[in-house]
Formats: structure tokens, sequence, C-alpha cells
């Protein structure tokens, strides 16, 4: 049996010419194989991902990833659906970062009808999104962690979240599901003392990362267990399509925030951090940096706030303000035809991608001229970076395969929609 | 990108490509182009190997009942280095929609594939592994088809019986 170093430097190379080891009654593996089950139920798949591994001893040799368990046909709902129901949809994909999934709907549809959407509300929307990218990091440490033992970190990392989640309600009135965007801007102005209590979070998360790698950054056996393992070299990483932090890891520039930038990122100054070794260890410190980055974002947007209007003026696709329907019958025709049928968009196909936690979600809508998408594609950062599991695990110890999956990040809701 | 920068990719593929290349569009500052079924992994390697479009997107496909052929299968890929972006189109047509698979090209399409397989049914020739990725295996009909109907599950109540399913078989 080969030694552990052995097994992890000899891992299958990706590419057609990799060896296909096809799973089922006709591919029985060598009798002293043992193939296991993790999952559905396994707590370090955070939802129900069942990956059923084959085993020569404590070493993985194959392993195949059954996902599936939280197919809701999302892709379909949404061909049901107008264009302003479908953001609600867009939330439960990947509930950890809802914000961001609202967006990400809502900017095909301004993309594929041409939306100006104010600068108050892009602003607003950034802010959104960086807390959500805060909150879902925060979570990250905190299960990845305890998936390797790490107990106390994980209600540090929780009680972290909450003020994000706290933000989250006083802004929307809901703690995960925000829902917060409309087709041409967000639903709501910001609330009173809302930029306050965003302030206090941002004057008490930087010590509070500190405490946490303070606690991990240098601890001999969370060292142990990443450094090395689950490596993805610069061009495999390319090559397995995978994208966010995953991406980074492994030394490739790639952030859609600077490469594409939207809700005006570019005017925000902020570093994208980059790994060099695409280990587990590397994902980690990859993004605890994100969060002290967001938290740069976020700072800068309360210094230049700007004011105006949270939605576009354009009554074709947002609803006219309260006070107008009592004077106006325009704006009452524009109410009744706007809540009852949903606006119309030109005959086309667009693909509109954002930066998530996990990477970049993308958007791709064909229309047909309708008050509802033809058919809406999401490509889901998780789903992508699930999908070199098998690669990575081969020839690794059973108990790194908690350590790999962990550092994926990947949320189930969104890997299965 | 701007139609300055996209139009001699096109005009490019056009030479090399010829009658392969049905069709070029370029909507929103999306580019896309129709392929001939038979030159998609042509075309597709050229364009991953000389053009540098090294990163796929996803792949899918559309579903246009009343069209024939009646699928329009679809694949994006980007430039990281030249942060361009590429939709590359082809059609399958009823009874049994195949086209070549694009695995062999880019890696990253495997589960894409099998993805547009199980909702959609289009056989990808060449795929490596074309098994059912999201749906059960023993799953029958394509959910994402515009004749599959929304909530059109059978739904066994109490006092009706299904294909010789007693309901309390099923509520166990």
């Amino acid at each position: 049996m080969p030694s552990v170093a052995e097994t992890r430097t000899t891992q299958e190379q990706f590419g057609p010419g990799a060896e296909q080891m096809p799973f089922g009654p006709e591919h029985e593996p060598p009798t002293d194989w043992m193939e296991l089950n993790m999952g559905p139920q396994h707590p370090s798949t955070h939802g129900v991902l069942r990956v059923r591994l084959k085993l020569d001893g404590e070493i993985v040799r194959d392993a195949d990833a059954e996902v599936g368990y939280l197919h809701t046909g999302f892709e379909k709902s949404f061909e049901d659906k107008t264009y302003t129901q479908g953001i609600t949809f867009s939330d439960r994909m990947d509930y950890l970062a809802p914000p961001i999934n609202n967006v990400g709907f809502v900017s095909s549809v301004e993309k594929l009808m041409e939306i100006e959407v104010p600068p108050r509300a892009q602003a607003i929307r950034v802010l959104m999104m960086e807390l959500a990218r805060i909150g879902s990091h925060e979570l990250w440490l905190g299960t990845a962690g305890l998936d390797l033992g790490v107990y106390s970190g994980f209600f540090y990392a929780w009680r972290d979240r909450e003020l994000v989640l706290d933000l989250n309600e006083a802004y929307s009135g809901v703690r995960m599901m925000t829902s917060f965007t409309r087709v041409g801007g967000v639903a709501w102005d910001l609330p009173e003392g809302w930029l306050e209590q965003l302030q206090r979070f941002i004057d008490v998360m930087p010590g509070r990362i500190d405490d946490f790698e303070a606690m991990l950054s240098d601890n001999p056996i969370w060292h142990q267990r990443l450094k090395g393992v689950g490596v993805l070299s610069r061009q495999d990483a390319i090559e397995a399509g995978v994208t966010g932090p995953m991406l980074r890891a492994s030394g490739i520039d790639y952030d859609v925030r600077k490469a594409f930038p939207y809700c005006g990122y570019e005017q925000y100054d902020f570093e994208v951090p980059l790994g060099t070794n695409g280990d587990c260890y590397d994902r980690y410190r990859l993004r605890v940096a994100e969060m002290r980055e967001s938290l740069k974002i976020l700072q800068q947007v309360i210094d230049t706030l700007p004011g105006g209007p949270w939605l576009t003026s354009d009554r074709k696709v947002a609803l006219p303000p309260r006070s107008e329907l009592s004077k106006s019958m325009e704006s009452v025709i524009h109410h009744f035809r706007l809540v009852s049928e949903g606006f119309k968009g030109p005959v086309g196909d667009v693909y509109a991608f954002v930066e998530s936690p996990r990477g970049e979600l993308g958007f791709y809508l064909v229309s047909d001229g309708t008050n509802k998408p033809y058919r809406m594609k999401v490509r889901p950062p998780s789903f992508c970076n699930l999908q070199p599991l098998r690669q990575l695990v081969k020839g690794v110890l059973v108990a790194d395969v908690i350590a790999i999956m962990g550092s994926m990040d990947f949320i189930l809701g969104d890997v299965d929609r | 990108m701007t139609v300055s920068a996209t139009a001699p990719l096109v005009e490019r593929l056009g030479e090399r490509f010829k009658q392969a290349l049905q069709e070029s569009s370029d909507f929103r500052g999306d580019l896309s182009i129709v392929v001939d079924p038979a030159a998609v992994v042509e075309v597709a390697r050229y364009l991953k190997e000389e053009e540098g479009f090294d990163y796929l997107l996803y792949a899918t496909a559309v579903d246009w009942p009343a069209r024939d052929p009646r699928f329009t299968v679809v694949w994006e890929v980007r430039s990281l280095a030249n942060k361009t972006r590429i939709r590359i189109k082809t059609t399958a047509t009823m009874p049994e929609p195949h086209v070549p698979s694009l695995t062999s090209v880019w890696t990253a399409a495997n589960w894409h594939e099998r993805e547009t397989w199980d909702l959609l049914g289009i056989k990808f020739d060449g795929h490596p592994d074309l098994r059912r990725l999201l749906m059960p295996e023993t799953w029958e009909g394509h959910p994402l088809r515009k004749d599959y109907v929304s909530f059109g599950e059978p739904v066994i109540f109490s006092d009706q019986k299904l294909e010789g399913l007693e309901p309390d078989a099923i509520r166990g």
C-alpha cells in the first residue's frame, strides 16, 4: 500500500484521457475495496449530497457525487412566473447569499431590457451583496471548521453572521430571503438608523476576524488538516471550470467585480486576494481576506452613498410611488398593468453574471417577447465547484474528503436548484 | 465586448468554417454563433486552441416545440485572458435529439451536458458518462421540455387508485 504522501502527489490527471471507473454492478471493484456511502445525510455535506466512495483501506480510489436531492425545478418555475415574481425564486437557490442571487436575476432582465439603474440603488445593492458575502464566508468558516473539529469557531462565526442577518432584517424585513431587488432598482430605500447599525458592524468586525485568525491561521492542527490537501493546479482549475475562491486559490486572478464591474464596483478600491498553492489552506486564507476586502468596500459605499431615487422612473417596468396613485390616472393604469400582467421583454437571449461568495453566478435568459422568461438557465457556482470532486479526492484519505468538501463551500440548494 | 472587437472573430470563423457557421449575432453585447451540428466539435476546438476560449461557463438547451429543428443547444465559453465570451449554438431534431459532446474539448462540460440530457433529453454523442444528474435514474420524461407540464405529476388521493398501486402502499 502506498504511503499517504505518495498518494497525494499521484493524483490522476484531468482530461478525457483520465481513467474512467464507472459505477454499477457490472463494474465491480476489486474484492478488497469497499464501497462507502457518504451522505445524503452526512453532516459534512451541509445539505443532501451523496458521495459514493470506493475505498482501498483508508485511501479513496474513486468517488461519484450524486446530486439532485434538493432539486426543486427552479428553472421550470421561472417559466411560469413574471419577471418580478421570479425574484422570490432566486433567493432560494443559494440560501446563504440571497441578495446576490436577487441582483444576478434582475441584472439579466435589466440587460435584456436595457434599463438604467439609479446610482443609489446600485450602492444599496453593493451594500447588501457585500454583507451577504461576509455572512456567507462567516458561515463557511464556522461549518468547515466544525467538520474538522473546531467547535468553538462555529459559535463565534454564528454570532458574527447574526449581525449580518440583523442588518438584512432591518432593511428588508426578512433575515434570509430578502427579495429586495426590483427590475430597475431596489424595493425600498434604506431605513433610518440602518447606516449607523452598519457602521457599528464595520467597526466591530475587523477585531472579530482577527480573533478568528488568531485561533486558526497558525494553528498546527489546522495546518496539518488543510495544507497540501485538495490541491488544484492552475491549469486543472481552469479545465475543471471551477470559479470564485476555488479558482483564485489556484492563482488565477478572476473576479467578476474586477473583470466585468457591475453595480458600480469600479468606483471602489479593493484587492482581489489570490492563493498560490491551490490547496484547502489557501482557500481558507483567501475567504478570510475577502471578508476584510468586503468591509473595505462597505466603508467606501457608506462614505460615498449617493442620494436620489432608488428605483428607475421608467413606469413600464417599475411601480409608481404610492402617493401618485390618488392623483394620476396614468399611474393607476401602470400600477394595474404591472401588478396583474407584468412587463414584456424583447425577443432575444442574454447572459448576465455577478460574483457570489462561491464564484460566478450567471443567468442565461431567453425571452420570446412575453412577460415571462421563456427559459432561464442558472449557472450555479456551487455546481461548477463540486464537479471536480472526483478528481480531487482520488488517492486521499477518507478524513481528507471532509476537508476537501468543506473547502469547496458548495450550497446544495445552489447545486440542485 | 463591442461590435468592432468581435467582428474580426466572426469573420475569421466564417472564413475558416464557411457554410458550417450558419449565423452569428451580437445582442446586447453577447456574441452568439449558430454552428452546424456536424462541425461543432471542430469549431469548439478551434475556439479553444487558437482563440484562447479556455473556460466553459455552462451548457444547456432551449426547447422550441413549434420549430424544426426543435432544440437549440447552447454552450457558452470565456477567454479568461482576453475577457471575451462567445455562445456556441447548434440544433437538434426530434424524435431522438442528439448533438456531439464537447467534453473532449472542455472537460468541464461533463456535468452540464449530463444535466441537459437529464432535464431536456438531448443526447450528447461521445460523452463519457451520460447518466441522469439531478433527477433519479428511474425518472420518466425530461422536465424542462415545454410539453412537460409544471405541477402535472399524478397525485393519488386516498379514494383513488393509480396503475394498480394501492394508496396505502405509497403512504407506507
